[in-house]
């Protein structure tokens, strides 16, 4: 390990790209957690709220099903969108340190 | 009311007919095509063979995500479940989603800078290799074993439904095309054909949903009220599925988690250039199969009121030709015939993905890492990983037929729980716990996969549904809410109780190669 890769370890930029990618993935986490959790312990706890209808036939529960998964879905989009516009900037800008 | 056994007999299925068996072969020779222009393509190295050169692009490997995830489980047992259990069948596939995201917030970036070949090689990266590696190897092992027997002892008795052969002759077709793909073309020719693979399912269920819909004027509310007034407006409400919350909790865990452990799974991110494209496969994986999770559910309550609940059964008591026997009645033999090729494409990719993930494991960790200590030639290399492809097909075909008959369900599970316990923590703690040493890691693989292993043994699955007892010992279907702590306990003791120092500097110096890829690139050729 050279003397600059030292430096860049050390350095708070460094340290604070670290830290700020940890808190975005478990915001998200935590996020599709509540999204995922809330959706089956909803089932688990209250069978009924799913099954109000808001068509003639069409309940709650059949368009919370997809919505979990659109959701997920969006977490996802939105970690690479920072991922790509924060994340791999700064690693490009750290890389040039080295 | 139809007599079902005169509506049986409009299903042309199980009897080799020109539709199926054209389209069968049409999917034999563009996969085989598919392996030639691979095996052209590839190098006679273990870097070229585990991981196709590396050079797969985002969207690539997002496609072949969803062709090794989506398994023949997946697209006719979800789809039976919907048509004969209704609600229930939808909130398990959501479940089956929802790993992808935890999976690129937790691992896929490190995974995909810190590892090489297997997910062993990144829990193994600054410990030490042989007790991990070994740990690893056999925890990825039971995952593979698990879930390639329940896929071979589907795989047998789908086959005997679809085209009438018998069931040890469609496990050994599926063993050998698997291997003839694998041995000609290794990892590059396994991705093309979960590509392929992938394209056709996503368009066979596509087209099927699109036929139904338009027999409901495109509104699903109507499709909804066709089996509400057959079967009752129940089919559109929860069912006993999920009974606590404990064990909503627990089934949870397993599916989230398990993602982040499935060996199969994890290596698909050493076949992309970077941490960059590692995310792109991730965001398209999770649109596929988001996508296919979102319109099975029209297919399964299409089959339920275009095939009835009656007839499903009348086949098969599980409700796998569902979905066939839908394409049937919406298509006629020609696309019923598309359908019975696309899951049999669909079975092939799977057992191929898991085998090479085995030879990795086997060849790559046990062989190399530690029996021959790290050091072997280029050569030797690829050869071991060809000779452990070829014994695990050999096992893998032997499981197959030895399981014929029994119940396997409880096999996915448990290849979920123990991916969720034993290889997810220790790659997660290795990857952001700097304390972590080889003792930890050990007992942290050993706990978690021993405990999820005991825990279904004695739960619901295996000691009431297979072994026949009254009641089980322990109450859930799946253990992770015990086993999944109890690694974390495992893997911190460990680490208090024997510390490793060199670790914890390697620690430091490893955080440029896990964070900013540094050093990644080099280290890919060799």
């Amino acid at each position: 390990m050279d003397k600059k890769q030292k430096e860049v370890l050390e350095s708070e930029r460094f340290k604070s790209l670290v830290r700020r990618k940890w808190i975005v993935s478990y915001v998200l986490l935590a996020l599709l957690f509540l999204v995922y959790y809330g959706y089956i312990f909803i089932i688990a706890g209250n069978k009924a709220a799913l099954a109000v209808k808001i068509g003639e036939y069409t309940n709650v529960g059949l368009i919370l099903g997809p919505l979990v998964i659109i959701i997920s879905w969006g977490l996802t989009a939105f970690y690479v969108w920072w991922a790509n516009n924060t994340y791999d900037k700064e690693v490009e800008e750290l890389k040039k340190m080295l | 009311m139809d007599n079902a056994a005169n509506v049986v007999q409009q299903f042309s299925f199980g009897k080799p007919n020109a539709s199926s068996i054209t389209f069968f072969f049409i999917v034999v020779f563009i996969t085989l095509f598919a392996t030639y222009m691979a095996a052209k393509r590839s190098q006679k190295t273990a870097s070229s063979y585990y991981t196709g050169g590396g050079g797969i692009s985002g969207f690539q490997n997002g496609l072949a995500l969803a062709g090794d995830y989506m398994s023949a489980a997946s697209f006719l047992g979800i789809s039976g479940m919907v048509a004969l259990k209704g609600y229930d069948g939808v909130i398990y596939a959501v479940g089956w989603l929802v790993g992808w995201p935890a999976l690129l917030f937790l691992i896929a970036e490190p995974l995909r800078n810190l590892g090489k070949f297997s997910f062993a090689d990144v829990v193994a990266f600054r410990l030490n290799q042989k007790p991990i590696k070994t740990a690893a190897a056999i925890g990825g092992l039971l995952v593979l074993l698990s879930y390639t027997t329940a896929q071979m002892v589907g795989s047998g008795s789908l086959i005997k439904l679809l085209f009438g052969f018998s069931y040890e002759l469609s496990v050994v077709i599926v063993g050998i095309a698997m291997l003839i793909y694998l041995l000609l073309g290794g990892m590059l020719a396994t991705t093309w054909v979960q590509i392929i693979k992938a394209s056709l399912l996503l368009a066979g269920v596509t087209l099927i949903t699109i036929l139904v819909l338009a027999k409901f004027n495109f509104n699903p509310g109507e499709l909804y009220g066709a089996v509400s007034q057959k079967y009752g407006q129940t089919a559109l409400e929860p069912g006993g599925f999920i009974k606590s919350g404990a064990d909503a909790f627990s089934l949870g865990l397993a599916l989230m988690l398990g993602l982040l452990g499935l060996p199969h799974i994890l290596m698909r991110f050493f076949t992309v250039p970077n941490a960059k494209e590692a995310r792109k496969s991730i965001v398209w994986a999770t649109t596929w199969i988001g996508y296919f999770y979102i319109i099975i559910p029209i297919v399964g309550y299409g089959a339920t009121v275009l095939v009835t609940r009656e007839t499903i059964t009348s086949i098969d008591k599980g409700g796998n030709m569902a979905a066939v026997m839908l394409a049937e009645v919406m298509g006629g033999s020609a696309l019923m015939g598309f359908i019975s090729a696309v899951a049999f494409a669909t079975i092939l990719a799977v057992v191929a993905g898991l085998t090479i993930a085995a030879s990795a494991a086997l060849a790559n960790d046990l062989w190399i890492g530690v029996v021959k200590g790290g050091k072997a030639t280029e050569t030797e290399k690829y050869k071991s990983a060809k000779t452990a492809t070829f014994i695990y097909g050999i096992i893998a075909i032997f499981l197959g037929i030895s399981f014929k008959g029994q119940n396997v369900a409880f096999l996915v599970g448990l290849a979920f729980a123990v991916a969720a316990s034993a290889n997810f923590p220790a790659l997660f703690l290795s990857i952001v716990w700097k304390k972590f040493s080889t003792t930890g890691a050990v007992l942290s693989i050993l706990v978690g996969g021993l405990s999820a292993m005991i825990l279904i043994i004695i739960g619901p699955t295996v000691w009431v549904d297979v072994l026949k007892h009254a009641a089980p010992i322990f109450p859930y279907k799946f253990p992770t809410i015990f086993s999944l702590p109890l690694a974390f306990i495992a893997g911190w003791i460990g680490s208090i109780i024997a510390p490793d120092l060199k670790a914890q500097e390697l620690f430091e110096d490893e955080k440029l190669r896990t964070y900013l890829g540094v050093g990644v690139a080099d280290a890919h050729d060799h």
